[in-house]
C-alpha cells in the first residue's frame, strides 16, 4: 500500500513535469505579442524591449524554464503578465467555483447514472428500460453547450417570463453567502454537466450489471433466499461498479477541462473560463498554472480510482 | 396420403446442404445488422446527412441563397434582428441575414468531414501503436504505454484550446488536435487484444513458416482485432463531431464566415431570447447526426458481438 502510493505519486510527478515542458515549448514556438499588447500600438521598440526584459521574456528558453520550475517548487507559480497578480492567487480565487461545480455535478451524475443503469438492467426490455435507454442515448449524444443553452432558454428565460424567477441566468455566489443562493446559482450548470455525463454511466452500468447478473454467484445468492434488493445492490452492484469507477476516474480528471463550456455559458469565473481568457491573451504563467492544477487533478483521480478497485474487488493487489 | 411429405434422412440432408451457404463472421454480422430496424433507420439518417453534405450547393441553388450571402433587406427585420422561418427563408435567417437552411447544409460538410477524417486518423495511429505495443512488448510497449498514460492525463479541452489558439484555427489543426488526443484509448483496446492473440497457435504457425514480425502483425493478427476496432470507430465518430462542434462553439473552429454547426450555435447564443430558430435548427442538425451515429454504433456492436443479447434474461 505505502509502496503503491509512493510509486504512483512519483510517476504522477513525472507526468506533470513532462506536461510543464510541453506547455512551455508550445507557447514559445508561437510568436508572442504580449509586450506589444501591453505597450499599445504607439510603443517604441525600446519600450517593448524594456517590457520583455521586465517579464523575463528576453532570456533563453531553458533559463526561463528553470526559473519557473525553481519557483514552482517553492509554491510560486509566477505572476500574470497583465496585472502582475500572483498566479496562485488567481487560481485560489477560481478554484472553489470549479470545485463546487465539479463535485456537485459529479455526485448528481453518479447517483442518477448508476441508479438508472441498475433499474434498466434489473428490468431488461421493460418499458422503463427502453425509456431510460432512449433518454440516455439522447443526452449521451448531446453536446453540453446545446443542453446548456436549452436549460437557459426554458428554465431561465421561459420560467422567468412566466413569473417564476427560480433560476438566475448565471454568475456565482460563494457558499459563505448562504447555501440557498449558492445552490440556486449552480443548479443549472450542475444539471448541464450531470445529465450529459449521467447518460454514459447509465449505459455503462446497465451493460456491466447485465453481465454480472448472469454470473453463477448471483444465482447462488438468490438460491440462498436473499431478497432481490440485497442481491442487486450488495452482491451484483459491487462488482458491476468496476468499469464505472474506471470511467469516473477518467471523467473526474477531464472535468477540470470539461467545465470550460459550462462556465462560459453560465458566466462562472472558474478555472475553465480563466484559462480560456488567459489563452486568448497568451498569458503563459496563468495557462501553465491552470493546466498544472488540472493535470494534478487527473493524477490524483487516477490514484484514487486504483484504491477504489482494491476496495471493490479484493482480488486486486496494489503493487 | 399425408399432407406432410415424408422426408427421408437423405433428402433432409440434401435440403440442409442446399440451404447452408458458407457465411463468414462478417456476412453474419451484416445479416444481423440488416435485421436491426433501429440500426438500419439510423444508417438511413446518416446516409441522408451525407447526401445533404454532398449536395449542399443544391440547397443554395434551390433557395437562390449562397451560404455566405448577407440579406440585409430581405433577411433582417427593420430592427436588424434575424427573421423567423418563412417562404423565402425556410429555416429563418441568422444575425447577419444569412439563410440558416443553406448554412446548415454546408455545415454538414464540416461536421461529417472532420468526424470521418479525424476518426480515421485516430484509428490508424491507435491501431498501429496498439499492435506494436502489444506484439513487440518490452521497451516499445513501455514507451507506448507511458505515452498513453500521458495523453490520458492531459486535460484535453484546455490543451486543445491552447493548441488551436496558438496555431490559429483551421481544419487541419482541428483534425490533428482531435486525433492527437483520441488515439490513446484505441491503442489501449488493440494492445489488450493483441496481448491475448499473440499467444495463440496461428501466430506460432505463421512464425514457423518464416513470417516476419511485421507480416504476422499486419497480416495475421490485425484481421482478428478488427471487430472491436470497427465497433469503437463507429462510436468514436459522434464523439469527434461533438468535440469539433465544441471547439467551434468556443470560437476555435473555422474562421468566419465559414458555415459550421458549432459556430452557428455560438453566434446564436446571444439571440436565444429573440430568435429561437437560430439556436434550434443547427442544434437539431447536430443532435440528429450524433444520435444517428450512436444508434448505428450500438447496432454494429450488437451485430459484431451478439453475446450481450444472450445475457439478457427475464427476471
Amino acid at each position: 500500500m505505502a509502496r503503491f502510493l509512493v510509486v504512483r505519486t512519483l510517476t504522477g510527478l513525472f507526468v506533470l513535469w513532462l506536461i510543464t515542458i510541453a506547455v512551455f515549448v508550445l507557447f514559445f514556438v508561437a510568436p508572442s505579442n504580449v509586450a506589444r499588447t501591453l505597450a499599445g500600438h504607439q510603443a517604441t521598440p525600446q519600450t517593448i524591449a524594456l517590457i520583455n526584459h521586465r517579464l523575463g521574456l528576453d532570456r533563453p528558453l531553458w533559463q526561463q524554464y528553470l526559473d519557473f520550475v525553481g519557483n514552482a517548487l517553492h509554491g510560486n507559480l509566477g505572476y500574470d503578465y497583465y496585472h502582475q497578480e500572483p498566479v496562485t492567487t488567481i487560481i485560489r480565487q477560481a478554484f472553489p467555483i470549479t470545485l463546487s461545480l465539479a463535485v456537485g455535478a459529479a455526485i448528481i451524475w453518479l447517483l442518477l447514472g448508476v441508479y438508472n443503469g441498475v433499474v434498466s438492467a434489473t428490468h431488461p426490455r421493460s418499458v422503463r428500460d427502453r425509456a431510460l435507454t432512449v433518454t440516455s442515448l439522447v443526452f449521451y449524444s448531446m453536446p453540453s453547450f446545446v443542453l446548456g443553452l436549452g436549460a437557459l432558454y426554458f428554465l431561465y428565460y421561459k420560467l422567468t417570463l412566466a413569473g417564476y424567477a427560480w433560476f438566475p441566468a448565471g454568475g456565482y455566489v460563494p457558499l459563505s453567502a448562504g447555501v440557498g443562493p449558492w445552490v440556486q446559482h449552480l443548479v443549472l450548470p450542475w444539471l448541464t454537466i450531470a445529465l450529459v455525463s449521467a447518460a454514459t454511466y447509465t449505459r455503462l452500468s446497465r451493460a456491466s450489471m447485465l453481465d454480472v447478473l448472469g454470473e453463477d454467484y448471483i444465482r447462488t445468492a438468490e438460491a440462498k433466499g436473499l431478497g432481490q434488493r440485497r442481491v442487486t445492490y450488495r452482491h451484483a452492484l459491487r462488482s458491476a461498479l468496476t468499469p464505472v469507477v474506471t470511467q469516473f476516474g477518467i471523467d473526474l480528471g477531464q472535468l477540470v477541462g470539461g467545465v470550460v463550456i459550462t462556465e462560459q455559458i453560465f458566466s462562472l469565473p472558474g478555472l475553465g473560463k480563466t484559462a480560456v481568457t488567459a489563452i486568448t491573451q497568451q498569458d503563459l504563467p496563468v495557462i501553465i498554472g491552470i493546466v498544472l492544477v488540472a493535470s494534478t487533478a487527473v493524477v490524483i483521480a487516477n490514484i484514487l480510482v486504483d484504491l477504489c478497485y482494491a476496495y471493490l474487488d479484493p482480488r486486486v493487489r496494489l503493487t | 396420403m399425408s399432407l406432410h411429405p415424408v422426408v427421408t434422412a437423405e433428402q433432409e440432408l440434401e435440403e440442409v446442404h442446399s440451404d447452408v451457404v458458407g457465411r463468414g463472421p462478417w456476412a453474419l454480422a451484416w445479416r444481423r445488422l440488416r435485421a436491426d430496424r433501429v440500426a438500419m433507420g439510423s444508417l438511413a439518417v446518416v446516409v441522408l446527412m451525407v447526401l445533404i453534405a454532398v449536395f449542399a450547393p443544391v440547397f443554395a441553388h434551390i433557395t437562390g441563397h449562397p451560404p455566405n450571402m448577407q440579406y440585409h433587406q430581405a433577411g433582417l427585420t427593420p430592427d436588424g434582428l434575424p427573421k423567423a422561418p418563412n417562404s423565402t427563408f425556410w429555416l429563418g435567417t441568422d444575425d447577419l441575414g444569412r439563410d440558416i437552411l443553406v448554412r446548415i447544409a454546408y455545415g454538414a460538410r464540416i461536421s461529417l468531414g472532420v468526424g470521418v477524417v479525424a476518426t480515421l486518423l485516430t484509428v490508424v495511429v491507435g491501431v498501429v501503436l496498439g499492435l506494436l505495443a502489444g506484439f513487440l512488448g518490452g521497451f516499445v510497449d513501455l514507451v507506448i504505454a507511458r505515452l498513453v498514460d500521458l495523453v490520458l492525463s492531459i486535460p484535453f479541452l484546455l490543451v486543445a484550446i491552447a493548441l488551436v489558439s496558438v496555431s490559429g484555427p483551421s481544419l487541419t489543426i482541428t483534425v490533428l488536435v482531435i486525433s492527437m488526443f483520441s488515439w490513446a484509448s484505441m491503442a489501449r483496446i488493440v494492445r489488450g487484444q493483441v496481448l491475448f492473440l499473440k499467444e495463440r497457435e496461428f501466430v506460432e504457425a505463421a512464425r514457423s513458416l518464416g513470417a516476419s514480425d511485421l507480416r504476422i502483425m499486419f497480416v495475421d493478427v490485425l484481421p482478428n482485432v478488427l471487430a472491436p476496432v470497427i465497433v469503437y470507430t463507429t462510436l468514436l465518430i459522434p464523439v469527434v463531431i461533438i468535440v469539433q462542434a465544441t471547439l467551434s462553439f468556443l470560437g476555435l473552429g473555422l474562421p468566419a464566415p465559414a458555415a459550421d454547426w458549432g459556430g452557428m450555435i455560438s453566434e446564436a447564443q446571444n439571440y436565444y431570447t429573440v430568435a429561437w430558430w437560430f439556436v434550434l435548427f443547427p442544434s437539431l442538425a447536430l443532435l440528429i447526426t450524433t444520435i444517428a451515429f450512436n444508434l448505428l454504433g450500438d447496432g454494429v456492436r450488437d451485430a459484431v458481438d451478439p453475446r450481450i443479447d444472450r445475457l439478457v434474461r427475464p427476471r
